[in-house]
């Protein structure tokens, strides 16, 4: 069955071309994003450097010069790539859907770890206690891993916990949980970052010596469980 | 026999061509900003053009030689001296060993290349050199160079004979290359997605002003300086793939330019993509120089990178074939 939702195709430079689905956060449009970007992987287009998913979107990057040789004459390299991506999308089978791994990530959701949790709470009219019990009440899908190396961007939050960045970026430290909109992230690194930090967990989330490199992959299912302050530091 | 760093600069990077296929785990490629000027100072060498090089900014590390060897520096020009004698770039300069490489004035540029025939030795991280500062992987520990770093040297062959005892040597070939001789400032773009939420008056500003990069630019990305740029509508966008030479419009309505070490993901208006062909003249723009911009349509820019890159392949035949010639003259 082929791909049945509709898409377009433009390019990203001279040297990538993007794949919409539509500018929207969606598991049924991240499914065919995960779905195209596997069978990207398993075998790929010629001259292709990476593909790269998004929430919606999936990029390739390919080998200007590499595919020069072997388009056909009169040709761009954008026009014979673009024909051979829709071509796999058409191909595409929908149907089987990509099986989602369930993770647990334990947070310690203390001021002391979450800076911002009490103008949140205080911003949304509610208790501490009532932001954490919402944030840990739902399994969240990983939507993409972007930003920096193992940055997971998950979603939905519940609409009461939606809460838009901060104007001016703070420093943030390795294994925090943020909120941006309905979006909720964990930083895998130290950074300076915009998003309200409620919480950290003490697990490590990317470390470029192991493998696999980052705990989560676009598609897991996570859910978050609240632990304590000595629970964090025996962690 | 070691290359030893006997004053660190402010930022020197072990860097190749990129680090590709993990952008999906939000690990940038990196890799050489200039990448034309990093696979001439391989090719110079004789290397092959994806070994690791050294990018160096200004000011940049001093470097003494342990043992002879045959190197190549390219791309800006920061007067390099050995043992306080000026020597040119996109040349090829034999160096006799216990000798000092500095690099004494910024003449023109931004990045310069030092390549080392034969490579270096170390270790790669996700199949390349490249050196990723965030991660802390890659390069020399997944950092900048620092006094007393030692780098081992891959070459085979002994230079030692070939200088019959001078300090150094210049091989007698150059690379001409017209890149360089045009100034920086004309960039061409070619349209990005966002390119039509610009106002029409946005538009024509961004193809006719002339825009400043402004001293918050570095390996991740350019800052412009120019008159706001306006959008029609300020709808919200969800996160999605960027490139290098990506430009962005942040919501103050300055530009930003990605460059090689820029997030993989980004939320704000694309509204165009520097051409392949030209990063490498815009990876030598300083901060504080006028950058402006042009349209070229998408065959364009695919067509001047390939020529580009033949031109390289020309480079490195001629290059091979006279340094053949010249490691067999001795014998």
């Amino acid at each position: 069955m082929s791909c049945t939702i509709p898409y377009h195709i433009f390019p990203l430079g001279d040297s990538a071309m993007t794949v919409d689905f539509g500018n929207r956060i969606s598991p049924d449009l991240n499914n065919i994003v995960m779905k195209l970007y596997q069978e990207l992987k398993a075998s790929p287009l010629p001259g292709m450097k990476e593909a790269i998913p998004a929430y919606s979107s999936l990029t390739v990057h390919y080998d200007l010069l590499y595919c020069s040789h072997h388009r056909p004459v009169g040709k761009t390299v954008y026009d014979w790539m673009g024909g051979l991506l829709h071509l796999r999308l058409k191909a595409l089978d929908q149907e089987e859907m990509v099986s989602a791994t369930e993770m647990i990530v334990p947070v310690c959701y203390d001021p002391f770890f979450g800076p911002d949790l009490p103008l949140l709470a205080k911003e949304k009219n509610m208790s501490m206690e009532e932001v954490v019990h919402l944030h840990t009440s739902v399994p969240y899908r990983v939507y993409l891993l972007g930003f920096l190396p193992g940055f997971t961007y998950l979603g939905e939050t519940d609409e009461k916990l939606a809460m838009s960045r901060k104007m001016q970026p703070s420093s943030v430290s390795a294994g925090s949980i943020g909120i941006a909109g309905r979006q909720t992230g964990i930083y895998s690194l130290s950074s300076p970052g915009g998003w309200h930090i409620i919480g950290r967990t003490p697990l490590k989330i990317f470390d470029a010596t192991r493998d696999p490199l980052t705990l989560l992959k676009p598609g897991d299912s996570v859910k978050f469980v609240s632990i304590s302050k000595d629970e964090f530091k025996d962690y | 026999m070691n290359l030893r760093i006997i004053k660190s600069g402010v930022l020197d990077t072990i860097q190749d061509l990129g680090r590709y296929g993990w952008q999906h785990l939000g690990i940038n490629p990196a890799g050489a900003m200039d990448r034309f000027s990093a696979q001439l100072a391989n090719i110079l060498v004789g290397n092959d053009p994806g070994q690791p090089v050294i990018e160096l900014h200004f000011p940049a590390a001093s470097f003494f030689f342990e043992r002879p060897a045959l190197i190549a520096i390219t791309g800006a020009d920061f007067c390099a001296a050995l043992n306080g004698e000026d020597i040119p770039v996109n040349q090829p300069v034999l160096v006799n060993k216990y000798s000092v490489l500095q690099f004494q004035r910024l003449n023109k540029g931004a990045r310069a290349y030092l390549a080392i025939e034969g490579g270096l030795e170390m270790n790669q991280w996700l199949n390349s050199y490249s050196t990723h500062l965030k991660a802390a992987a890659g390069g020399y520990s997944g950092r900048s160079l620092q006094t007393d770093d030692e780098i081992r040297l891959s070459s085979s062959l002994n230079w030692g004979p070939y200088l019959h005892g001078k300090e150094f040597c210049l091989l007698p070939w150059q690379a001409s290359t017209d890149w360089e001789k045009q100034p920086g400032v004309e960039i061409n773009i070619l349209l990005g997605k966002e390119w039509a939420r610009l106002t029409e008056a946005s538009q024509k500003q961004l193809l006719q002003q002339t825009f400043t990069l402004t001293p918050q630019s570095d390996r991740m990305g350019y800052r412009l300086q120019g008159e706001p740029l306006q959008l029609e509508s300020k709808e919200e966008m969800i996160s999605t793939a960027v490139n290098f030479g990506t430009l962005q419009l942040l919501p103050n309505g300055q530009l930003t330019i990605l460059m090689a070490d820029h997030q993989t993901t980004g939320g704000y208006p694309r509204v165009g993509h520097v051409i392949s062909a030209h990063h490498s003249k815009l990876a030598q723009v300083r901060p504080g120089e006028p950058v402006r911009f042009s349209l070229m349509d998408h065959q364009q820019a695919e067509e001047l990178f390939i020529q580009q890159q033949k031109h390289l392949q020309q480079i490195r035949n001629a290059c091979q074939l006279k340094l053949e010639h010249f490691i067999h003259a001795l014998h």
